[in-house]
């Protein structure tokens, strides 16, 4: 067990921290919470909660339409979220920050209008082995519509992607590349600067799913060169339903709208429909106005925390996970790449994850079970799912430590 | 065959002797381990039916359920590869196999709520027990219409 002092001196000071989250400090089953499904959805700090009240109470109007007062309130509120989201990305400018309901969403969009626009029959679009199904099936079905193939690049043993038979899939039939920057059932961290750089080589664009690096990395668009990248509010302790997709200004001035109605419009005769300028003309009907705003706070509470060391303390917990699975014995990590965010993905001996994460849930342990939306992986794997430990900037190594104790539970109630 | 074979009991009966059962467990370790065991214990389904036909959809684990149609009753057999899972198909089987079809369909199950096993009945796909009693009542039904 790790001393309370210990932790008060330490520079990022985690139990501060976890005052902000309402939701942590209840009881599941007799038992304090212990939250470790993260890479599923993040709790909210309190910031981000107020801040959804305070807009219904005080500014709730639509954005962008009206003379008065409270929808000039309510879409400067918004266009300051913009530009939150921006820097959040590093974008260029706030033309290139189009807001989502997230990355699915972000993906979705790119696959229909980018992948409608250049996909001819036989060409290719390029995905890895360890994607999760938000960031398949947009390009199946955009494949299927335009006759383009869908090639997969291999992973290793260790989960992580084969860079050397990536760089020899391309041929001059590729168009896109739309990769994880971190996989979200085994937190490999791809290596996408270098990934993106090849496939520029070879005239690809590349689309990045970057639902795992919101919470867990700072993300440069610009330093890694991206086409596109697409984030959700709620994987980075924002509301849910809202997120941001960054595309490069000339890819986006040339796509065609993504959905029709609302903001996207200029002029509509029967004749003739004239679409709006960047970022709106991907942004049809009323926006998610509310969360939008709210997760310009989340990203302001974000860049707050990140003055300290959060990543070295995130690092800090994946180490102290893994040492303490490992010292169990019959465990089994699935993911074990050198570069990894906080996501620890195991089995306990052959005992299926639904069983050993109903058991953790009676004892106030939430951890994520089954195949994690990725059920390539786990027939990469060949195995029926993962029990998933994924932790977030609130979490602790004592809970680490009740999980620890708690597998030892389920281990001799399962044997 | 196994205990499934004759059920002279109601569903009504086998129902208040389980609440009756779980009532003695203080604890949610000897409540699972109840479940584990009728998980480990029962002999459920014949390997050669484990095949798509019997799969049931809507589970977080794998479970194959198959209906047969004896002597006006019907009898059910299932297999999970989670154990728990296992043991909760077992716990349904107890109640609802050896039954007359028609009592199958009116059966509401309101005994799972009072065993303390709700939380395996959200109505979600991490969940598998909705899907089940669905499942168990539509062959009991398509046995209903055919005779």
């Amino acid at each position: 067990m790790i001393d309370v002092k210990e932790k008060i001196l330490s520079p990022y000071n985690v139990m501060k921290v976890r005052e902000d989250f309402p939701i942590l400090s209840q009881k599941v089953n007799n038992h304090p919470l212990v939250y470790f499904d993260n890479a599923a959805t993040t709790q909210k700090p309190k910031q981000v909660i107020n801040k959804l009240t305070e807009y219904y109470t005080e500014m709730n109007s639509n954005v962008h339409r009206g003379v008065h007062c409270l929808s000039e309130k309510a879409t400067r509120a918004f266009e300051e979220t913009r530009e939150k989201a921006r820097a959040f990305l590093n974008a260029e400018n706030t033309r290139q920050v189009i807001f989502t309901k997230g990355t699915t969403d972000g993906i979705n969009l790119v696959a229909a209008s980018y992948g409608g626009m250049v996909l001819k029959p036989g060409d290719e679009v390029m995905i890895s082995t360890l994607e999760h199904h938000s960031n398949i099936v947009p390009w199946q079905m955009i494949c299927e519509k335009t006759g383009a193939v869908l090639k997969i690049i291999p992973i290793s043993d260790s989960g992580e992607i084969m860079l050397d038979e990536y760089e020899s899939m391309f041929t001059d039939k590729t168009k896109i590349v739309s990769v994880a920057h971190i996989s979200n059932s085994l937190g490999t961290i791809n290596p996408i600067k270098e990934m993106i750089a090849t496939a520029h080589k070879y005239g690809a664009i590349v689309v990045i799913d970057g639902a795992q690096a919101g919470p867990h990395l700072t993300i440069d668009v610009q330093d890694l060169d991206a086409d596109f990248y697409a984030v959700s509010s709620h994987k980075f302790y924002g509301p849910t339903g809202a997120g941001i997709l960054y595309g490069k200004e000339d890819l986006l001035e040339a796509m065609p709208p993504y959905q029709g109605g609302g903001e996207m419009i200029k002029s509509v005769s029967f004749a003739k429909t004239v679409y709006n300028d960047l970022p709106f003309k991907f942004e049809a009907g009323t926006p998610n106005i509310a969360d939008t705003i709210a997760m310009g706070t989340t990203i302001d509470y974000l860049f707050d925390i990140r003055k300290s060391n959060i990543k070295e303390y995130e690092d800090e917990l994946l180490e102290y996970g893994t040492n303490k699975l490992n010292e169990i014995g019959d465990i089994r990590i699935i993911g074990t790449a050198k570069n990894k965010a906080s996501i620890i993905s195991f089995l306990i001996k052959d005992f299926h994850p639904y069983d050993c994460g109903s058991l953790l849930d009676q004892m106030g342990i939430a951890v994520r079970t089954g195949m994690h939306c990725t059920e390539p992986l786990m027939q990469r794997f060949g195995i029926p799912g993962t029990i998933r430990a994924s932790f977030g900037l609130y979490n602790t190594k004592e809970e680490i430590d009740k999980m620890i104790e708690g597998i030892y539970k389920v281990k001799k109630m399962l044997s | 065959m196994n205990e499934t074979a004759i059920n002279n009991k109601s569903i009504q009966e086998i129902e208040n002797e389980l609440i009756e059962d779980f009532s003695t467990f203080d604890n949610w370790t000897d409540k699972y381990e109840y479940i584990i065991d009728l998980g480990k214990n029962l002999p459920l389904i014949d390997p050669k039916y484990k095949i798509d036909e019997y799969k049931v959809t809507g589970c977080q684990s794998q479970v194959w359920l198959r209906p047969e149609f004896k002597d006006g009753r019907v009898y059910y057999f299932a297999d999970s590869d989670a154990i728990i899972t296992k043991g909760l198909i077992a716990l349904l089987i107890k109640v609802l196999s050896g039954q007359k079809p028609e009592d199958v369909v009116n059966s509401d199950m309101a005994f799972i709520d009072k065993i303390g096993m709700r939380e395996h009945l959200s109505p979600t796909r991490s969940n598998g027990l909705v899907s089940m009693i669905s499942y168990m009542k539509n062959y009991a039904k398509s046995f209903l219409n055919k005779n």
